[in-house]
């Protein structure tokens, strides 16, 4: 009697694990990102409230380190600069981006190479960029000797060296670096527009730039929306363009936030302070982040 | 239809001057692209005298590949003078398992995710998915302390743990927003007819997926490569990945500057990924994008 009873529960024991196959294989990955990034920034946040300087300790304090931080010049330089980065980065990539997108959309007969051509930088790392910018931009071997030596003897760029505008730079290298991603973002979404209303509009007399500016531009509202994201995620990230290209410098008129973090933690024993630097840095991050993918994710589930 | 697109009432001069314009706006644009490639490449076939001459956008004299030599096997990086060799293959340990082992895990839990809509996955998914975005500064105090713990400090086995954690995310994203595409009756009928978890995953998706694994290699081998914060907050030495050895060759500055070993030194380092994006292109874009065109 008892026999086939047992059999019967074995087999529900095998169903029920089954069924809850799916949680199983989820749940370890899952918890690894629970731990190793949720999990540490609690912890990080925690180094944030301490005094620590060489090795973290977990005797909290208080908010003193974000005190000391808001009154550093080194880091009201570093956020000042990710406030100027990062708007002429992300206006002249995509600006760049939309407009190379709109002309490549104008059935050109060697779209493919050249669409490989503006994209091929974003597949090289930002140290390889830094270096090869540096090595263009240095005021004595580099393109504004050059320009000296074919007569222009008035050419001056020197902005690499020079305290205010180091920074702008950083720009130029990151827009050629991420522009040709934007082109490709905006092409894409080019292809999907109906072809349907163009011709209508056509038909209509309108001329082409009137389609482009009234029909199509607005209509591909989600991609610019997109575009700022990625965009803006980025620029709070910047940290290996700057190593490569200005070490910060001169002085530390081109540094980050990202580059004033690793400066703290690594260089000058401020391990406090560098905890507190990185919750800013989330901080910013998450201020664009966490509105955007829940109201993506939103729009997906109501979709 | 065969006709090109000529605009109704737009004359024919007229037409020929807009393509000339698009055109000189595009090629003007692919010059502005190369010319750091053209500057690197060309600068790095030079001789120091002829650098120093000064003319930075000439083609070089003759081809000279000394500064390659040198580049790959005897420059010296800190107190090692082996070139960027030992660090390229670092890099290259580095890359193998954490792009294999975190496509692999992306495939199963986004497989889980996106066909068997348990409760709560969709929170598990958006908690993923905030990982993609995170500056990593916020994990690299625990981290090392963490690496120090488990004993892999300082070494390519403490960044293969360390990039295959932080591929999760990006692989999860990918695989899951790629089978959300697949209709449930599929897997539906499959289990009907008595399929399990993961028979359903190897004889029926895994086939599909081919194109979802490609990009997702290629992304994490791009990004495992390129990645510079980690290799230079975890490793020192000789078990740092070539990033972090490039950088450091560049910022050296105990000897003369050899520039034309520098860029070839830049080139060598950039050679895989680049290599990787002419070949792959397509699955790259599509990589790059899937970010972007989320769900």
């Amino acid at each position: 009697m008892s026999h086939p009873q047992q059999r019967k529960q074995q087999m529900s024991v095998l169903d029920r694990l089954q069924r809850y196959l799916p949680q199983l294989v989820v749940a370890p990955p899952f918890l690894l990102l629970v731990f190793f990034v949720y999990g540490f920034i609690a912890w990080t946040g925690i180094i944030s409230l301490t005094n620590s300087r060489m090795l973290p300790t977990f005797d909290v304090q208080g908010i003193q380190q974000y005190v000391r931080l808001l009154a550093m010049d080194r880091w009201n330089v570093a956020f000042d600069n990710l406030l100027i980065f990062g708007s002429l980065y992300i206006l002249f990539s995509i600006t760049i981006g939309c407009v190379l997108a709109v002309l490549l959309d104008q059935r050109i007969r060697a779209e493919g190479a050249l669409r490989t051509i503006y994209l091929y930088p974003m597949a090289i790392s930002f140290i390889v960029t830094g270096t090869a910018w540096k090595w263009i931009l240095n005021p004595s071997l580099g393109i504004e000797s050059y320009m000296q030596k074919l007569g222009w003897e008035s050419f001056q760029f020197d902005w690499i060296v020079n305290r205010d505008m180091a920074i702008y730079v950083v720009v130029i290298a990151a827009v050629w670096q991420a522009s040709g991603f934007v082109m490709a973002l905006f092409l894409s979404a080019l292809r999907t527009v109906d072809e349907d209303i163009i011709r209508a509009a056509h038909l209509d007399g309108a001329s082409t730039t009137r389609i482009y500016f009234g029909i199509i531009l607005p209509s591909l509202r989600p991609v610019f929306l997109s575009a700022f994201v990625i965009l803006a995620h980025l620029s709070i990230k910047s940290f290996d363009l700057v190593v490569a290209l200005t070490n910060g410098g001169p002085g530390y008129s081109s540094t980050l936030p990202a580059n004033f973090m690793y400066e703290m933690a690594f260089r000058r024993n401020q391990i406090g302070l560098g905890a507190a630097s990185a919750m800013m840095m989330l901080a910013t991050v998450a201020a664009i982040i966490v509105p955007y993918l829940y109201s993506e994710l939103r729009a997906k589930r109501h979709g | 239809m065969a006709e090109p697109k000529t605009l109704p009432g737009a004359n024919g001069k007229r037409h020929l001057l807009g393509r000339l314009f698009i055109w000189t706006l595009l090629l003007a644009a692919a010059v502005l692209y190369l010319g750091p490639i053209y500057v690197v490449l060309s600068t790095s076939l030079k001789d120091l005298a002829e650098i120093r001459a000064g003319a930075l956008l000439d083609l070089p004299h003759e081809l000279n590949f000394t500064a390659w030599r040198e580049a790959w096997s005897s420059a010296c990086i800190g107190v090692r003078c082996e070139g960027l060799r030992p660090y390229f293959l670092n890099s290259v340990i580095m890359s193998v398992p954490s792009v294999a082992i975190s496509t692999l895990i992306g495939a199963l839990s986004g497989y889980a995710l996106s066909l068997f809509r348990f409760r709560g996955a969709n929170i598990i998914f958006a908690l993923m998915l905030f990982g993609c975005f995170i500056p990593f500064q916020i994990v690299i105090l625990p981290m090392a302390q963490t690496l120090g713990f488990l004993g892999v400090a300082n070494s390519i086995t403490g960044l293969i743990v360390v990039h295959t954690i932080y591929g999760i995310s990006f692989t999860t994203l990918f695989f899951r927003n790629y089978y959300v595409s697949v209709p449930q009756e599929l897997v539906r009928a499959a289990t009907m007819d008595g399929a399990g978890f993961f028979r359903i995953f190897w004889h029926i998706m895994l086939p599909l997926s081919v194109p979802i694994i490609v990009v997702s290699v290629i992304w994490q081998f791009t990004q495992v490569w390129n990645e510079f914060l980690f290799g230079a907050s975890f490793t020192s030495g000789g078990s740092q990945p070539v990033t972090v050895a490039l950088n450091n060759l560049i910022n050296s500055t105990t000897s003369v500057k050899q520039y034309n070993v520098d860029m070839a030194a830049a080139l060598i380092a950039a050679a895989p990924t680049l290599v990787v994006y002419i070949i792959a292109g397509r699955f790259f874009v599509r990589g790059l994008t899937a970010g972007a065109v989320k769900g």
